[in-house]
């Protein structure tokens, strides 16, 4: 782990700067000490950098220039982007659960479809009467000839409402699954079948009309968000920026949990869980905690998404989806955060535009990419990349 | 943790760490344990010898809450704390550590963080997501690493150890977390000379502090650290003594020569 040395360097960086004086001093010094620990000085640079480059460059670069410039970024690539980092969020959360806690989770595209329809439910509420049938009623329900509205939509119309359900619905789903599987000690390959099966149990459930979620056409032919249009170029780019902050900032929650002690512990469980039990961990809170919480930031990022798609069906929660994310993961290299991000937006970009270009190629690319980051890449590119770094190094000091 | 025993039971004759009394236990008829009673004082040191299938490793599996006893229980310190009771994490929480056969340090963390997993502290999770190290716990790392001989290897990873090097890290993790009784499963097993000279005198220098147990098959070894051994032999206890007595015991004889 790289975070080890850096954590006793700056413990021995903080021993050299002497007795500290006021408790406020000594408080500083631990945020600190702990900031070091989640990055060293030039890694944090890197990430300024980064986020300064997706939430202030880009939106500046679509907003300021004239259209005909080189340096304007059309239109159209902004919701594109914006999809990208909804599912690297998605990944971060992937990497989170599989990477550090070794649960491979072939579930995801649940919590993250379940995410979408909290909010897709907001966004069909705000229709407001201007649907095709000009009902109150989401136009599906006026479809299917009801005449209320069922009892789980009620609040929908209230924005706070409707993310809270996003992520909380998701969430106790999360932490009923996850106690009743991590209790009965199920893991490894049987956890991801189970895992597999809920999420495409979920999608047969959502496929039926009666279910009140759209059926298979899901909910779409949204309007507006918090009353502005979804068609105008400067909501999506709200969006857009909304969900670069989201990302940073889930990105250095990650970071912040897997540099803890609790990811010390993740990370034991993973490699050794019996032994970890022994040493007084409950691997089944760490467990339910880490499984949990990745579940809902899946579902953040697929609240975040469904706006920039302007659609949710069931077709999100298949097993696929699920294991397309976990691929992500792969390729970029697990439990690193970084490597998760690049996967899912190399595999992401290849996708966009194989399946453009090439379109009964992808399934294949995607399948043979799998094959050979699995034999010859076990730590992703990520992995790749550091091994290519040490190999220089080696060969500078041995000419 | 629990009122003194001695208001709440007739105190032992002696100062005891651990006992465990009429244990049985069996899997699909096969008594692996039966009726085994061991006494353990406070700061001992013990030898658990046995030919394989004398039920050494089922009676520590008992003992850390893996396997639970047809009949009999096992206490610490007081009749009020039955471990039968007891999950496996709880067990360790309270004081008993074990030390696998193999040595199991965590492979992909640090020497360093190997103790810092290991150390006793609050180990729920939020403690976890939010706390640091104290002084005092780094000082009694710092302390442990010193006792085991790894101070120089902190920031090496524990997987690139040596092995001799893996199981000292073991037994210090056992001693972050301040355990009151220590399980020991053949600690010498692939060690060198030098190895197993060292680990002896590290075991010995553990004896007073902490009750230790340990299962080994190298008779050399035993001798070596012993002062009190207990031989089982197909779940029972065969005999019970210091090592010359069991030495010259005609019953261990005929079991481990099988004359």
């Amino acid at each position: 782990m790289g975070s080890s040395s850096e954590v006793s360097e700056s413990s021995q960086m903080l021993a050299s700067e002497g007795p500290t004086s006021s408790p406020r001093h000594e408080r500083l010094t631990a945020v600190r000490e702990r900031l070091r620990q989640l990055h060293s000085g030039r890694a944090w640079i890197a990430v300024a950098v980064a986020a300064f480059l997706g939430c202030v460059l880009i939106p500046l670069l679509n907003a300021v220039p004239a259209r005909q410039s080189f340096l304007h970024v059309p239109d159209y690539l902004i919701p594109l982007f914006g999809k990208f980092l909804c599912f690297g969020i998605a990944a971060l959360a992937m990497d989170l659960v599989w990477g550090y806690a070794g649960i491979l989770s072939l579930g995801h595209a649940l919590f993250f479809a379940l995410g979408g329809y909290g909010m897709g439910m907001y966004l069909m509420r705000a229709i407001r009467g201007e649907g095709v049938y000009r009902s109150n009623l989401p136009d599906f329900m006026v479809f299917l000839d009801w005449k209320t509205l069922p009892w789980y939509w009620r609040g929908f119309e209230s924005f706070p409402f409707a993310i809270t359900m996003a992520l909380v619905v998701p969430g106790l789903l999360a932490l009923v699954f996850g106690y009743l599987t991590f209790r009965s000690r199920i893991r490894g390959v049987y956890l991801s079948i189970v895992t597999q099966a809920l999420t495409y149990a979920a999608m047969l459930l959502f496929f039926q009309n009666a279910t009140g979620f759209g059926g298979n056409n899901g909910l779409t032919d949204f309007k507006r968000i918090l009353g502005y249009p979804l068609q105008l170029p400067s909501t999506k780019l709200a969006l857009y920026v909304v969900s670069a902050i989201t990302l940073v900032l889930v990105y250095l929650l990650c970071r912040y949990i897997v540099t803890s002690k609790l990811g010390r512990v993740l990370a034991a469980i993973r490699d050794a869980e019996l032994k970890t039990r022994f040493c007084g961990y409950e691997s089944t809170h760490y467990k339910l905690f880490v499984w949990t919480l990745s579940a809902m930031l899946c579902a953040l990022a697929g609240a975040l998404y469904v706006p920039q798609v302007g659609i949710i069906n069931p077709s999100e929660m298949q097993p696929s989806n699920s294991i397309e994310m976990a691929i992500w993961v792969a390729v970029g290299g697990r439990a690193s955060l970084v490597g998760a991000l690049v996967g899912a937006w190399l595999i992401n970009g290849a996708k966009s535009w194989l399946t453009a270009a090439f379109p009964s190629a992808w399934l294949y690319v995607l399948g043979g990419l799998f094959v050979v980051v699995t034999l010859f890449l076990p730590r992703g590119l990520v992995g790749l990349a550091s091994l290519v770094r040490r190999r220089k190094s080696e060969g500078g000091k041995q000419p | 943790m629990t009122p003194s025993p001695a208001t709440a039971t007739p105190p032992p004759a002696t100062d005891l760490a651990l006992w465990v009394e009429n244990l049985t236990v069996s899997f699909d008829g096969f008594k692996a344990l039966d009726d085994v009673t061991l006494l353990l004082e406070r700061g001992e040191l013990r030898c658990l010898i046995g030919p394989n299938g004398a039920g050494k490793t089922t009676l520590m599996d008992v003992i850390t809450g893996k396997t639970r006893p047809d009949t009999g229980g096992v206490f610490l310190e007081s009749r009020l704390n039955d471990l039968t009771e007891l999950s496996e994490c709880r067990i360790a929480e309270m004081g008993v550590g074990r030390k696998f056969q193999r040595p199991t340090v965590f492979q992909g963390h640090t020497v360093y963080e190997n103790c810092e997993l290991a150390l006793h502290a609050d180990k729920r999770v939020w403690r976890s997501l939010f706390g640091g190290l104290t002084k005092a716990q780094k000082a009694r790392i710092d302390q442990v690493l010193g006792i085991v001989g790894l101070r120089d290897l902190r920031d090496r990873l524990a997987g690139l150890l040596a092995h001799g090097q893996k199981q000292w890290l073991e037994i210090g993790m056992l001693l972050c977390h301040d355990p009151k009784v220590l399980l020991i499963d053949e600690p010498v097993a692939g060690m060198t000379q030098p190895e197993m000279e060292r680990t002896a005198e590290l075991l010995r220098s553990l004896a007073g502090q902490h009750t230790v147990v340990v299962v080994e098959h190298d008779m050399q070894f035993v001798r070596s650290i012993a002062r009190k051994v207990t031989v089982l032999h197909e779940g029972r206890v065969l005999a019970e003594g210091s090592m010359d007595a069991i030495q010259s015991n005609p019953r261990v004889v005929e079991v481990y020569l099988g004359t």
